[in-house]
C-alpha cells in the first residue's frame, strides 16, 4: 500500500465494506448472467472497485456524477440501492430507470447520477455541461466524470479537456486507466501513454494516482474536488488500474496473458486494504465476517426484490420517448 | 386580434429579437455556438447580443461540435436552458453522436427522469453557390429519430414565434433555418409572439391539388399555386412547420378535400421526409386519391458549386407546376 493517509478503524471498514459490497454485488451478477437473469451487454468491475469507492469519498451529496458502462460500482457507492440496481438488469419496473436501461445504463435522478454512458467518450461533454450549469447558476458544486483510457483516443476527449479548462468549469475528471480499450493494449493505440501529461496540455491540473490502493485513490480524488471547488477550475486524476474480469460477458479474452491477470492480482485492493488495517490492528476476522454477512443479505434482498419486480406493460412501450410533464 | 402596428422586419431580426426576448424572459437561457458572439452569428443572426448580454450568455466555443452540443445537453439537464446554434446542418453531423446517443436518448434511457430543455439552431439548405459541404437538407435524417422535435420556421412569424414555445419544452428541440431565408422582408406585427408546435399551417386554401412544403421550399410551393390561380386550379399549400413530431391530421384532411399530392423537399429523394409524408398518404388516405402523390426533391448528388447546377439539381416551381398539370391530366400547352 502506498496510500500515506493514516486510517480510522471505522473509515477504514466503511471502504473494505463498499469494495467487497461491488465485488460481491457483481459476482452474484456473473451467476445470474449464466441463469439468464441479467442479459445484454454487462460489464464488469472487479478489480478497479478502488477507484469508485476512493473517489466517492470526495464527493459531496448534491455534486453530479457521470459514469460509463462499467458503473455499477458507482451507481452502489453512490447510494443508488443494490435493489433497484438489480431490478434494472432484469428490466424490471422498479430498477432505477425502470428497466429501461439495463447494465450499461443505470440512472438516478435523487443521488445526481447522469449514467450510465455506453458510448466511449459519451459522457465528458455531458459532464462540461453540467458544470457549466452550475457555474452560471452560482452553485458551488463538482461534476465528477469517470471515464477510461480508451476515451482518450477519441476526439471527444480534447474537445472536453479544452472546453473545461477554457471555462474554468467545475469538472473533475476522473480517468480508469485499466490498460486496455476493450482489447486493445494501451501500448498498441496511444502514442503518449502518459494520459496526466495530455491533459496538463490543456493548461489543466493532472496528475496520476495507483488506482489499486483505495487510500491512495481518496487522497488524490479529494486533493483533486477541492481544487475543483475551490479552485473554480477542473482536475484531471489518472487511476492506474486493472480489471480482472473479461471486457464484457461476450469476451474470450484472448488478447492478454494469464500471467499479466496475476500478476495485477497480486495487487487486488481489497486483500491489499484488509492486510493493511489487520496490521495496524484496526480489523479482525470477527469484523470480516460481519462484513461479508450484512453484505450477503443485502444483495440477497437485492436478488429477491428484482425477482419480485414487475415487467412494464407492453402498452407503456412508447413511453418516456419525451418527458411527461414539465422541465425541473 | 393584434391592434399592434405591424413593423418591417426580416426573417434574421426576427429570430435576433426571438433570442433577446428569450435572455430577457428567462435568466436560464444563453446562447452558445460558433462565431454568435464578437462576430455576431456566422448569418448575423445574434449581432449586438454580446454587447446586450455579455460573454457568460453569449458564449463564443471552440470548432468542438460534439463537445458544445454535448455540453448543451448536459447543461440542459442541469437546470439552464441553453440555445445552442450549430453553423449548418452538414457541421451538425459532428454532433451527431450527442444529438442521437444523448439529446433523443437520455429521457427514455432514464426510464423519464431527466428531462432535456434544448434547443440547437442550424441554418441549412441550398441556393448560395457553397457547394457540397454546407448545402445540404438533412432534416429527414435527424426526423428519423425518436426523441427529438424538429422545427422548420419558413415565415416571420415563426421565425419570431417559434423559439419561446421550443425553450419551455421539456425536449430537445432542433430549429432548422433556411440560410436563402434569412433575407427575406416583410410585416410582422410589433407585438407578435410565441406560435404553436402541434400544427402544420395552411398557407393557402384550394380544393384540386395539396402542395406540402416547408422551410425553404414552400416559397416554390407558393409560386407554383399562384401560377395555376389563373388557370383555374386551386392548390392548397401546406407549410409543415413541425417536421417531427409530423401533423397528420392537416395533410391527410387536406388531401381527402383535394385528392391530389404533390410533396416539395429539399432532401434527397431516398429516404427522405417526402417518401414519409407519401407513405403515410398512401396508408392513410389511399381510396382518397385521384392520382398517385408526387415528389419534387433535390437530386440525387451532393450539392454542386455552379449557379446553374445549383438550380438544377434543387426543387423549382416550375417542377411543382409540372407535376400538377400531370396529374390533373392538363397538358402544357392547354
Amino acid at each position: 500500500m502506498t496510500g500515506s493517509a493514516s486510517v480510522t478503524r471505522e473509515h477504514g471498514l466503511e471502504l473494505l465494506r463498499q469494495m467487497l459490497r461491488v465485488r460481491r454485488f457483481e459476482e452474484r451478477c456473473v451467476e445470474l448472467y449464466s441463469a439468464t437473469k441479467i442479459r445484454g451487454f454487462m460489464h464488469l468491475y472487479i478489480g478497479e472497485e478502488a477507484v469508485a469507492v476512493g473517489a466517492m469519498q470526495a464527493l459531496e451529496p448534491d455534486d453530479a456524477i457521470v459514469a460509463t458502462y462499467r458503473e455499477h460500482g458507482h451507481a452502489l457507492v453512490r447510494g443508488v440501492s443494490a435493489g433497484s440496481i438489480m431490478a434494472e438488469m432484469y428490466g424490471k419496473l422498479e430498477g432505477c430507470a425502470r428497466g429501461r436501461g439495463g447494465s450499461m445504463h443505470l440512472f438516478d435522478a435523487a443521488t445526481r447520477f447522469y449514467g450510465g454512458n455506453a458510448i466511449v467518450g459519451g459522457g465528458l461533454a455531458l459532464a462540461v455541461g453540467l458544470a457549466l450549469a452550475d457555474k452560471l447558476q452560482g452553485h458551488r458544486r463538482v461534476t465528477a466524470c469517470f471515464f477510461g483510457d480508451g476515451a482518450v483516443a477519441e476526439g471527444e476527449f480534447h474537445e472536453c479537456m479544452n472546453l473545461a479548462a477554457l471555462w474554468n468549469l467545475p469538472v473533475l475528471f476522473l480517468c480508469e486507466n485499466n490498460r486496455y480499450a476493450m482489447g486493445t493494449a494501451i501500448e498498441r493505440y496511444e502514442s503518449e501513454t502518459d494520459l496526466a501529461l495530455k491533459a496538463a496540455s490543456y493548461e489543466m491540473t493532472a496528475w496520476s494516482a495507483d488506482g489499486m490502493d483505495v487510500l491512495a485513490v481518496e487522497e488524490a480524488a479529494c486533493r483533486a474536488a477541492a481544487e475543483v471547488r475551490d479552485g473554480d477550475r477542473p482536475c484531471f486524476v489518472e487511476l492506474r488500474t486493472y480489471r480482472f474480469r473479461a471486457h464484457s460477458m461476450y469476451d474470450p479474452d484472448l488478447y492478454r496473458s494469464k500471467e499479466e491477470i496475476e500478476r495485477w492480482k497480486e495487487h487486488d485492493p481489497i486483500p491489499a486494504l484488509s492486510e493493511r488495517l489487520r496490521d495496524a490492528g484496526l480489523l479482525d476476522d470477527a469484523d470480516v465476517e460481519e462484513l461479508e454477512q450484512s453484505i450477503s443479505h443485502e444483495i440477497e434482498d437485492a436478488i429477491a426484490f428484482a425477482e419480485a419486480g414487475t415487467l412494464e406493460p407492453v402498452e407503456e412501450l412508447e413511453r418516456f420517448v419525451y418527458f411527461e410533464g414539465v422541465a425541473p | 386580434m393584434s391592434v399592434a402596428p405591424a413593423k418591417t422586419i426580416t426573417y434574421r431580426e426576427a429570430m435576433r429579437e426571438a433570442i433577446r426576448e428569450a435572455m430577457q424572459a428567462d435568466e436560464r437561457v444563453f446562447l452558445m455556438g460558433e462565431d454568435v458572439g464578437a462576430y455576431g452569428g456566422c448569418f448575423g443572426v445574434s449581432k449586438g447580443l454580446l454587447d446586450e448580454f455579455g460573454p457568460d450568455r453569449i458564449r463564443d466555443t471552440p470548432l468542438s461540435e460534439s463537445a458544445f452540443v454535448g455540453a448543451g445537453i448536459g447543461a440542459a439537464m442541469g437546470g439552464m436552458r441553453p440555445i445552442v446554434e450549430v453553423m449548418t446542418v452538414n457541421f451538425c453531423l459532428l454532433a451527431l453522436d450527442q444529438i442521437m446517443n444523448n439529446a433523443a436518448t437520455i429521457t427514455h434511457m432514464s426510464g423519464g427522469q431527466f428531462a432535456i430543455p434544448l434547443v440547437i439552431r442550424m441554418t441549412t439548405g441550398a441556393g448560395r453557390q457553397v457547394a457540397a459541404q454546407h448545402s445540404h437538407s438533412l432534416e429527414g435524417w435527424l426526423a428519423h429519430i425518436p426523441g427529438l422535435k424538429l422545427l422548420a420556421p419558413a415565415t416571420l412569424a415563426d421565425a419570431r414565434g417559434m423559439l419561446a414555445p421550443a425553450l419551455a419544452d421539456p425536449n430537445p428541440v432542433l430549429i432548422f433555418e433556411h440560410g436563402s431565408l434569412y433575407n427575406v422582408e416583410g410585416e410582422l406585427a410589433a407585438d407578435a409572439g410565441p406560435v404553436d408546435l402541434e400544427r402544420a399551417a395552411i398557407r393557402r386554401s384550394g380544393s384540386d391539388v395539396t402542395l406540402i412544403a416547408y422551410g425553404g421550399t414552400l416559397s416554390a410551393a407558393l409560386a407554383a399555386a399562384e401560377e395555376f390561380a389563373s388557370t383555374g386550379i386551386e392548390a392548397e399549400v401546406i407549410d409543415l412547420r413541425v417536421l417531427r413530431p409530423l401533423d397528420n391530421r392537416t395533410i391527410i384532411d387536406s388531401v381527402v378535400r383535394t385528392h391530389r399530392a404533390v410533396v416539395v423537399d429539399e432532401g434527397w429523394r431516398s429516404g427522405s421526409l417526402a417518401a414519409e409524408i407519401s407513405a403515410r398518404i398512401m396508408e392513410q388516405a389511399f381510396y382518397e386519391l385521384d392520382a398517385p402523390v408526387a415528389r419534387v426533391c433535390s437530386a440525387e448528388v451532393p450539392m454542386p458549386y455552379p449557379r446553374h447546377l445549383e438550380q438544377a439539381a434543387l426543387p423549382q416551381s416550375g417542377q411543382v407546376v409540372d407535376e400538377v398539370r400531370r396529374m390533373i391530366g392538363v397538358r402544357p400547352d392547354e
